[in-house]
């Protein structure tokens, strides 16, 4: 891994909408403070999240539509804390059954007999 | 953006920004044989369909590419038991006005003598069409760009599809023509989508192509979502769609083109390659990212511009693909077979009408012959498969 793509060089993120409740990891980072691109005030970062993956912006109720883009992508399965990674683990796809049952860090397929 | 640069003008008034002979098979058992052919010739590319049952998709498909603006010459290669009949994909080759030849493996005596006589035809083909199709000034307004995207992750909603969409409107705004497809991936999106129709027709063919998408996926129970599009951060097939359509940009949408419909009219068209209803349902929608890339050639791209933030390696015959990542480090990790690093945007070193400009002139710079990544790396994926869709009208403007 080159120097540069070193977790913790620098810690944003990013929220796409105005609504949204989750933000896109810009930077791969471990628990602390972030920055949310373009605004003054941060977030905690509760456990490490990769890029491209996404963090709660606040508390989110079980049951309630996860806004990422400005429309809902999903709803959330759990409750969730502000700084949580939100994934699989926590957030259910509202069309996509199958996808409940991936690795949650893989995204590996394991519903499939192999012999 | 109004940058010219010199084509090859075809017999129905389409231009090409290549001069390929393509070698196209009949069965899977000719497919030996065709890229044995094609093996270390300059400009000659290969597809094939493997079935030996013959599917009218397919063939639609395959003399859509046969006559693609790319394309100067065709041979057809068929083993001689098939369904599938390379004599009349020839046939339709030479209407179109140009070069064609065909034979079955069989009857020239079999594997040896098959790649002699095809290598020599093919040799001729490319002699005679270098000499003899006319050059011509083309501009952006003269092109059609496909755009697939794959391998996505966190970044191609953010940066990767998104620049796109910004040179989709700068292409459409320019009088060319944009084409995006996986439909199945604007699962969620229905009324978004139909916000977009440019009038009432298209707009009943959105819907329509929308709700058969999402009914084929709920009865296959398959999304358009893969492990790697989770691993990279993707929770749902409702993000991933939200990100996939962004590389629409924000032109209407003239109307739905089915596989191998050439877009009756400039602008920004949505390609269907869902399965139409049938007696029986083969396979599954979008079964990988090459199957939607020929989609998109066969509709008349001479360039497909491919959004990957995990980092595909594919390519495609016919037409240049052009690698476009959202992620920096897969672009530095990749180098070799990335085209664009829309990265940059998100690490705030350039804004997004920036890299729009900067891919239109990357465009322009394939158009007059530069080859992209994956071109010069020798990737010619395809994959033409068995499939239904009811036959396109061919009053609503189908040339191919």
């Amino acid at each position: 891994m080159r120097t540069d793509e070193l977790p913790g060089t620098t810690r944003r993120c990013f929220k796409v909408h105005e609504g949204d409740n989750v933000a896109t990891m810009l930077d791969e980072a471990t628990p602390g403070a972030l920055t949310i691109l373009g605004q003054t005030q941060g977030l905690d970062l509760r456990e490490p999240v990769g890029l491209g993956h996404k963090i709660a912006l606040r508390t989110i109720a079980a049951g309630e539509p996860i806004l990422k883009f400005g429309v809902p992508i999903g709803h959330a399965s759990i409750d969730i804390e502000a700084g949580a990674w939100v994934h699989l683990h926590n957030c259910r796809s509202n069309y996509d059954e199958r996808s409940q049952t991936l690795d949650l860090h893989t995204g590996a397929a394991t519903d499939t007999a192999y012999g | 953006m109004d940058s010219e640069f010199i084509g090859y003008l075809r017999p129905d008034g389409r231009k090409g920004v290549r001069n390929l002979v393509l070698v196209v098979y009949t069965v899977e058992c000719a497919q030996f044989v065709a890229h044995a052919i094609a093996e270390g010739e300059e400009d000659v590319h290969v597809v094939g369909f493997p079935g030996c049952y013959d599917n009218e998709y397919a063939i639609r498909l395959m003399l859509a590419l046969a006559r693609h603006p790319n394309v100067g010459a065709v041979l057809a290669v068929g083993l001689g038991c098939e369904y599938t009949r390379p004599d009349r994909i020839a046939d339709v080759v030479s209407a179109s006005g140009r070069p064609s030849d065909w034979f079955y493996i069989q009857e020239e005596g079999g594997t040896r003598a098959s790649i002699a006589r095809g290598k020599e035809t093919v040799r001729l083909m490319r002699e005679r069409i270098r000499e003899e199709t006319p050059r011509v000034p083309m501009t952006l307004a003269d092109l059609t760009v496909g755009c697939e995207c794959g391998g996505s992750d966190g970044t191609s909603g953010l940066a990767g599809n998104p620049v796109v969409g910004a040179f989709f409107d700068r292409l459409v705004d320019a009088g060319g023509t944009a084409i995006f497809e996986e439909i199945v991936e604007m699962i969620g999106l229905r009324e978004i989508i139909l916000a977009r129709a440019a009038n009432d027709t298209a707009k009943e063919q959105l819907a329509q192509a929308y709700d058969k998408a999402e009914r084929y996926c709920r009865e296959v129970r398959q999304y358009s979502v893969s492990p790697g599009n989770f691993a990279g951060g993707l929770t749902t097939i409702e993000e991933k769609s939200m990100g996939a359509f962004a590389k629409s940009g924000s032109r209407p949408i003239q109307g739905v083109l089915k596989v191998a419909q050439t877009p009756p009219h400039p602008g920004l068209w949505l390609l269907d390659s869902v399965p139409d209803e049938h007696f029986m349902q083969f396979g599954y929608t979008n079964p990988n990212d090459t199957e939607g890339i020929m989609d998109l050639i066969a509709a008349g791209s001479q360039i497909v511009l491919f959004v990957t933030g995990r980092g595909s390696v594919i390519g495609s015959p016919v037409s240049p693909l052009v690698k476009v990542t959202g992620n920096s480090q897969t672009y530095r990790r990749m180098e070799e077979d990335m085209d664009f690093d829309a990265g940059r945007i998100l690490s705030g070193e350039i804004g997004m009408a920036e890299a729009a400009d900067e891919l239109a002139a990357l465009v322009g710079r394939v158009a007059a012959g530069e080859p992209s990544k994956p071109e010069a790396l020798g990737h010619r994926e395809y994959f033409v498969m068995y499939k239904h869709q009811d036959t396109p009208n061919l009053l609503e403007g189908c040339r191919a």
